[in-house]
């Protein structure tokens, strides 16, 4: 018999707390009924003797303390899949929002994951070509690999992340997939990236989970796990490569920061919860690899930092967690230059066993060193420019100038719709070098330089 | 009445009015028998952190206690594992739970049917003591294990196998203890004490050592910067602390690839899985210089990552130097390297929230800096009871958030820590490798070193180090001036200073980790490329006396050429290095004629 218990102790914030459970288990899923016949969903977070602390996904307003039942599941919070969530679109607790059925579930999944043994992890080698240059040259993204874009408030993230999708699925013949998860975003955010996935025909093989930012901030704690847990399936069990999109995590964060204060808990910096480290690792370190499965699930996941300040705790922990970041650059943007990414503070930490001779070409790995070597020298003469003026620079100093605003306007910037093979981008590359004399690129060697400095380009 | 759960927040969980428990007792929890350790008693609340998952429990569920503290399995079988936080072996839980780690389940750490050959030194008759050796096993082509007798057994032996093949769990020597020299020890029958192959330990508490030796040999690691100029003893202590992309974890990995330790216990605490997998894969494919045999037979992985339960990325830290300090007592030099500590000290912070305790700075507990100067401290070069001379070297990666050394773990860590080796984000961003910042990087054990390098590499050795971080100092205060002015205003000595600092930033500090022989380089051949570098300032300074300008000597190719000459000289042939010495001599030479 499913037992029911009538109404409340206490009501806080998004938590209510029921009394007199029985068998109440941590991280179960609860159903609340209310008197006016609404039913809300809630999970326990904490368990005190016989009482049950809940966290309500659709907030406590208008909850009373005797107005609702409350029903346990005996479960934690699963989620039905089938490929069929293929071209659809959810809302974020995983209902349908497209006005379609739901759809016919061939297994359920606990949307919390289990953490994947680091020793079934394989590797990850294979590199996506998304053809943006300043990623492919510079951060190559790598399948499996998790790499955020670092963005700011009013800078192009949405365009860039719906280039990478467009463009990175063409080139393999195995099956691709994209889960789309948006957190907090704004309904018209919500739209382009629905409308750009159709008009380029990707729509069939794309899911989303769209949690707007008038949506309750408890169901959006949740919705980065149902999406993960779809990508899980679609790549482990139906051997897709399926690429992630998540964005804001910024919103995420700041939802984890509203429900942990009305929790009550001890703060840590800037008002995070202590744990919001192991929450944001618990989300990002599901993509990956498993030894002997054919798919993989990438991740990109997006974030305002706010104030465009890289320490704050929202990047500066994501950073610790991700395998390198893409940072977008605000006077790059307002150069008018995109994708305004700031190649400097830019990162893949996996791109170094990616790239080279077998992956991409054997000149890579050189080729970029110089690059970013020869930029860092850029931003240099750039500030003595600033204080001596330009006229007083040495010749070589002026050169750099030159190189530096040809590497922003042609190498960086490109076409929204520009797809550059990586042939393309590495001779672009040696391109860029050639405007500095010979003996300024000391990290390239002599064989390197005859073959591509030396040659005249094709 | 056995003792239930009354409360569960994350991976804290409560019993009421119970006194079956002592503080840092290890317990079961629930029906799935998840492992905790108690963390504190009183009449009303017992506080146990589990070392998994939460999820499902319920109120009501039994907690049954072990009666001993929390502890790791100490034997053959070590060598070339992975062991998660509390050290429960990955694989074996791969090959029963699949591929994501599931709950409960108890797994023995070392591996009970593997039969070793097991050479036993004792006889009948003969008497044993505490950390005595009494058997040798041959664990991998590199490491012979050796079998010491618990520290708290001594008396008389009455059996002693014969050398052949045994497992870790069968007897391989009775002794019969002395009278009060031994407390009740689990496998003890008829006041006899059973040894076999393996013995426990409780994590949190140091293994006993004879006496502390001073630590003046250094723990070579081949990285430039780091051997040449803030060295690390064999003993001693070093922190790594940098922002995120600084490549704490490449430096991490060079060292545990390089250093001229016996052993290696990698700690990955609370970092990314690829990371494990990684260092998996290439230690097991990469050969050790030395021994020529795999890296991996000398190295113990523990991976806790990131995405794992809390309260065993804790516990990860102190299971690492107990099986340090295990190796060290055979008489072996031990490298931990615990990446990262912050990981760790958030970890404290997290279940220290969940217990409702006064934070300090930043939400960390008030006791961060006790905890981490215990842990440090158990780094040492010591004799070990059994006589042998042997060592841990701890070398722990700090995170600092938002690469700010103002936090409180990259201080008190400073506190702790004899090396300090800040890595630079501007470093990283120009690509700058190894990004150890050579101006705020300092290492106490410099001098306690100065004999070994002066005795052992060469007589100026020391004095080279002092003369290239002096030139490199000189550069830095001039970098304040070339900001503001440009470089062309400056006089000639000065320019000198700047020209040679910078190959000596290209040429020695830079160290590429890809390169076949710029990877891993020899103490003599660090000497010896310093000697270049004061060679072609010593040449310029001549032209300087002289007043002659010394433009012609920049541009003569010797600077470009000294920056590339670690790709051009291999780790054998250094008889090249008088022609580098001769073509510099050459190019002052012509720049003073002409």
């Amino acid at each position: 018999m499913i037992k029911e218990y009538v109404g409340f102790s206490e009501i806080t914030g998004s938590l209510v707390a029921v009394e007199g459970t029985e068998n109440a288990k941590a991280e179960e899923l609860v159903t609340l009924k209310t008197n006016s016949g609404e039913t809300r969903t809630g999970r326990i977070v904490q368990i005190l003797g016989n009482t049950a602390i809940i966290q309500v996904f659709e907030g406590a307003k208008g909850l009373s303390l005797d107005n609702t039942k409350t029903v346990l599941s005996g479960k934690a919070m699963e989620i039905a899949l089938s490929k069929e969530i293929l071209g659809r679109i959810f809302d974020g607790a995983g209902r349908p929002k497209d006005g379609l059925p739901p759809i016919v579930s061939e297994t359920k999944r606990d949307i919390n994951g289990s953490s994947l043994n680091p020793v079934s992890r394989e590797y990850p080698k294979n590199y996506i070509c998304t053809g943006i240059s300043a990623i492919d040259a510079l951060s190559t993204l790598i399948r499996g690999q998790k790499l955020p874009v670092f963005s700011g408030s009013g800078m192009k993230h949405n365009e860039l992340a719906v280039q990478i999708v467009n463009q990175s699925n063409v080139g393999t013949n195995e099956d691709f997939a994209v889960v789309f998860c948006a957190m907090g975003v704004k309904n018209d955010v919500a739209d382009y990236f629905k409308e750009s996935f159709k008009k380029s025909g990707v729509m069939d093989h794309v899911t989303m989970f769209i949690n707007l930012s008038s949506d309750p901030i408890v169901e959006r704690t949740i919705t980065p796990r149902i999406a993960l847990t779809a990508a899980e399936y679609l790549a482990f069990t139906k051997n897709m490569h399926v690429l992630v999109v998540m964005t804001d995590m910024t919103s995420y964060c700041e939802a984890l920061r509203e429900f942990s204060s009305s929790k009550g808990e001890i703060p840590g910096r800037k008002g995070y919860p202590g744990y919001l480290y192991s929450d944001l690792a618990s989300l990002y370190e599901r993509a990956g690899i498993i030894k002997g499965v054919k798919g993989s699930v990438t991740q990109i996941p997006i974030l305002t930092m706010p104030n465009d300040d890289i320490t704050h705790p929202i990047p500066d922990l994501t950073g610790y967690i991700t395998e390198g970041q893409i940072v977008l650059d605000r006077s790059l943007d307002g150069l008018g230059i995109y994708p305004p990414i700031g190649v400097l503070p830019s990162l893949s930490r996996l791109m170094k066993d990616g790239i080279g001779e077998g992956y991409t070409r054997a000149d890579h790995s050189p080729l970029m060193q110089q690059l970013f070597a020869s930029y860092a020298k850029v931003k240099e003469v750039k500030s003595l420019a600033s204080v001596i003026g330009e006229d007083e620079l040495s010749a070589t100093d002026k050169k750099y100038l030159v190189f530096g605003k040809e590497f922003e306007n042609r190498f960086i910037a490109q076409g929204i719709t520009e797809n550059r093979d990586i042939i393309t981008t590495l001779n672009l590359g040696w391109e860029m070098l050639k405007l500095l004399p010979r003996t300024e690129l000391s990290r390239l060697d002599e064989e390197l330089l005859k073959q591509y400095y030396d040659e005249p380009q094709k | 009445m056995n003792s239930c759960i009354y409360g569960i927040n994350g991976p804290v969980v409560t019993v009421k009015n119970t006194k079956d428990f002592f503080v840092g007792e290890m317990v079961f929890v629930g029906k799935e028998r998840l492992i905790g350790e108690v963390i504190s008693v009183a009449t009303e609340d017992t506080l146990i952190q589990v070392y998994e998952e939460t999820a499902g429990l319920s109120a009501g569920e039994e907690i049954v206690g072990t009666k001993s503290p929390i502890s790791v399995d100490l034997g053959p079988g070590l060598i070339g594992n992975i062991f998660d936080g509390i050290e429960r072996p990955l694989k074996e839980m791969e090959k029963k739970g699949g591929a994501f780690i599931s709950r409960g389940g108890e797994y023995t750490s070392l591996n009970e049917e593997k039969q070793w050959e097991v050479t036993v030194l004792k006889k009948p008759g003969e008497r044993i003591k505490g950390g005595e050796i009494f058997a040798t096993v041959k664990e991998t082509e590199s490491i012979t294990q050796k079998i010491m007798c618990p520290v708290n057994v001594c008396g008389e032996i009455t059996f002693a196998a014969e050398s052949g093949n045994y497992t870790v769990n069968d007897t391989v020597l009775k002794v019969k203890p002395d009278k009060n020299k031994t407390n009740a020890i689990a496998g003890s029958e008829e006041n006899e004490v059973i040894l076999t192959l393996k013995q426990r330990w409780p994590i949190r508490k140091p293994r006993p050592i004879k006496n502390r030796l001073p630590v003046t040999v250094p723990l070579i690691t081949g990285q430039r910067v780091i051997d040449s100029l803030f060295p690390l003893s064999k003993g001693g202590t070093a922190a790594i602390p940098g922002g995120f992309g600084t490549g704490k974890t490449m430096t991490q990995h060079q060292l545990a690839k390089w250093c001229d330790a016996d052993i290696i216990i990698y700690v990955g605490c609370g970092e990314r899985g690829n990371e494990m997998t990684q260092v998996l894969d290439e230690f097991s494919a990469l050969i050790d210089p030395r021994t020529k045999k795999p890296l991996l037979s000398r190295t113990v992985l523990i991976a806790n990552t990131s995405n794992m339960p809390v309260a065993a990325r804790e516990a990860s830290i102190y299971t690492g130097i107990t099986l340090a300090e295990y190796f060290r007592d055979m008489g072996y030099h031990v490298a931990m390297m615990a990446d990262s500590t912050s990981r760790w000290a958030e970890a404290l912070r997290e279940i220290s929230g969940r217990l409702e305790e006064m934070p300090a700075e930043e939400g960390f507990p008030a006791y961060l800096p006790s905890r981490l100067a215990e842990f440090y401290e158990r780094a040492g070069r010591v004799t070990t009871l059994n006589g042998n001379e042997g060592s841990v070297s701890v070398i722990g990666a700090v995170s600092p958030q938002g690469a700010d050394f103002s936090e409180p773990v990259t201080q008190n860590t400073k506190r702790f820590t004899r090396a300090f080796w800040a890595l630079d984000k501007n470093l990283a961003y120009e690509r700058h490798y190894p990004a150890i910042n050579w101006m705020e990087s300092y290492s106490e054990y410099a001098d306690d070193l100065a004999d070994y390098f002066n005795k052992n590499v060469d007589e100026k050795f020391f004095d080279f180090r002092q003369q290239i971080i002096n030139i490199l100092r000189e550069e830095n205060s001039l970098m304040e001036i070339v900001k503001l002015i440009g470089a062309d205003v400056l006089p000639d000595d000065q320019k000198l200073v700047i020209e040679v600092a910078k190959a000596i930033r290209l040429g020695f500090l830079q160290q590429n980790a890809f390169h076949k022989d710029d990877t891993y380089v020899p103490l003599k051949k660090q000497f010896l490329m310093m000697n270049v570098f004061l060679t072609l300032y010593k040449e310029g300074k001549k032209i300087v006396a002289a007043s002659k300008p010394v433009a012609p000597y920049f541009t003569s190719g010797v600077f470009e050429k000294a920056a590339k000459l670690k790709y051009d000289i291999d780790n054998e042939h250094f008889d090249k290095f008088d022609d580098y010495l001769a073509e510099i001599k050459k190019a002052a030479e012509d720049t003073l004629n002409g």
